[in-house]
């Protein structure tokens, strides 16, 4: 373990901590997925209004995303804009 | 750690020198595209349309309809932003399909979007509300929660921005990495004259990450704007 810099530790830990950012892709999964299976519901139910609800769904889907998309631009940053190495 | 950032093409020498990326650049494009297509377009309007101006009214046609239907008979006027708006983020997002870099695959671009589209939202509000009703709003439902609320409205153009953001990015970097990667393989396999890999493999992730992100990506974003200039009109 000889000549392992701080700087060293730093990166080794930020892809960690890059790869574990990216867990939080679990919530967007789940709530896509619900998202989609409630649509598919509704025009199962109602066929006639698919365009509407396909369109409502895609923007709940946008908004339910937005914490997933948080977890890759920490990641992204603790990759390549690395703010403590 | 280099390679996913945009790339400083040239410099002007004024000023000590303007460096110039690859987003200006591309943006420029676009405008040009977008200029040039606008005025060729437009030339000569007859009564009976043909020819280009059959598509250049279908696409005026889509998105006054689409505006008025989203937000309201009475705030079509917002009719114009939202296709400028559409039409550059539809032409940034597909850009990654002629192998250039997306110009929204840079934070400035988004952010510069989301905040035209915070202004509006703000501006708007006091024009519609009044400020004393639009104020008497951040109170809502009761006093102690002002400090929420603000940075709820904070929060609003940074998840705008980053959400495009992100998603561009993503598929910038995968296809990059993809290429990569591929580029590697050819050459462990000893083809290194003609990409033969490169060349058809990536075509699924371009179609998914710039055609289908993109294109979704551009329609959400609209959307959310017209949805949250309609909700803070009301």
């Amino acid at each position: 373990m000889e000549g392992i810099t701080g700087r060293d530790l730093i990166l080794a830990a930020s892809a960690i901590g890059a790869g574990l950012a990216a867990i939080a892709g679990i919530g967007p999964g789940i709530g896509q997925g619900y998202a989609a299976g409630k649509g598919a519901e509704g025009v199962g139910r109602q066929p006639e209004a698919q365009g509407e609800i396909i369109r409502t769904m895609l923007l709940g889907q946008a908004v339910a995303e937005t914490t997933g998309i948080y977890g890759l631009i920490i990641a992204l940053i603790l990759l390549f804009a690395n703010p403590l190495a | 750690m280099e390679g996913f950032g945009t790339k400083i093409l040239f410099e002007i020498p004024i000023l000590g020198g303007i460096p110039l990326t690859e987003t200006v650049v591309n943006t420029w494009i676009i405008m040009a595209i977008l200029t040039i297509f606008a005025v060729f377009a437009t030339r000569r309007f007859d009564k009976i349309p043909r020819g280009i101006q059959n598509v250049v009214e279908a696409i005026v046609d889509v998105i006054n309809k689409f505006t008025a239907q989203t937000m309201g008979e009475d705030k079509k006027g917002f009719s114009a932003y939202m296709g400028t708006l559409f039409l550059f983020l539809l032409l940034a997002n597909l850009f990654g399909l002629f192998g250039l870099r997306p110009p929204t695959a840079d934070l400035n671009t988004t952010f510069a979007l989301a905040i035209m589209t915070f202004l509006i939202i703000h501006t708007n509000g006091v024009r519609r509300k009044g400020a004393k009703k639009y104020l008497k709003g951040f109170l809502e439902p009761f006093p102690a929660m002002l400090p929420l609320n603000i940075i709820g409205e904070l929060a609003l153009p940074i998840s705008l921005a980053f959400r495009l953001f992100g998603n561009i990015i993503g598929g910038v970097i995968i296809v990059g990495l993809l290429y990569g990667g591929l580029a590697s393989l050819s050459g462990m396999l000893g083809i290194t004259f003609i990409p033969v890999l490169q060349a058809a493999i990536p075509v699924v992730f371009h179609l998914y990450f710039d055609l289908f992100a993109g294109v979704l990506q551009t329609f959400i974003f609209v959307m959310l704007s017209m949805v949250f200039i309609s909700m803070a009109m009301d």
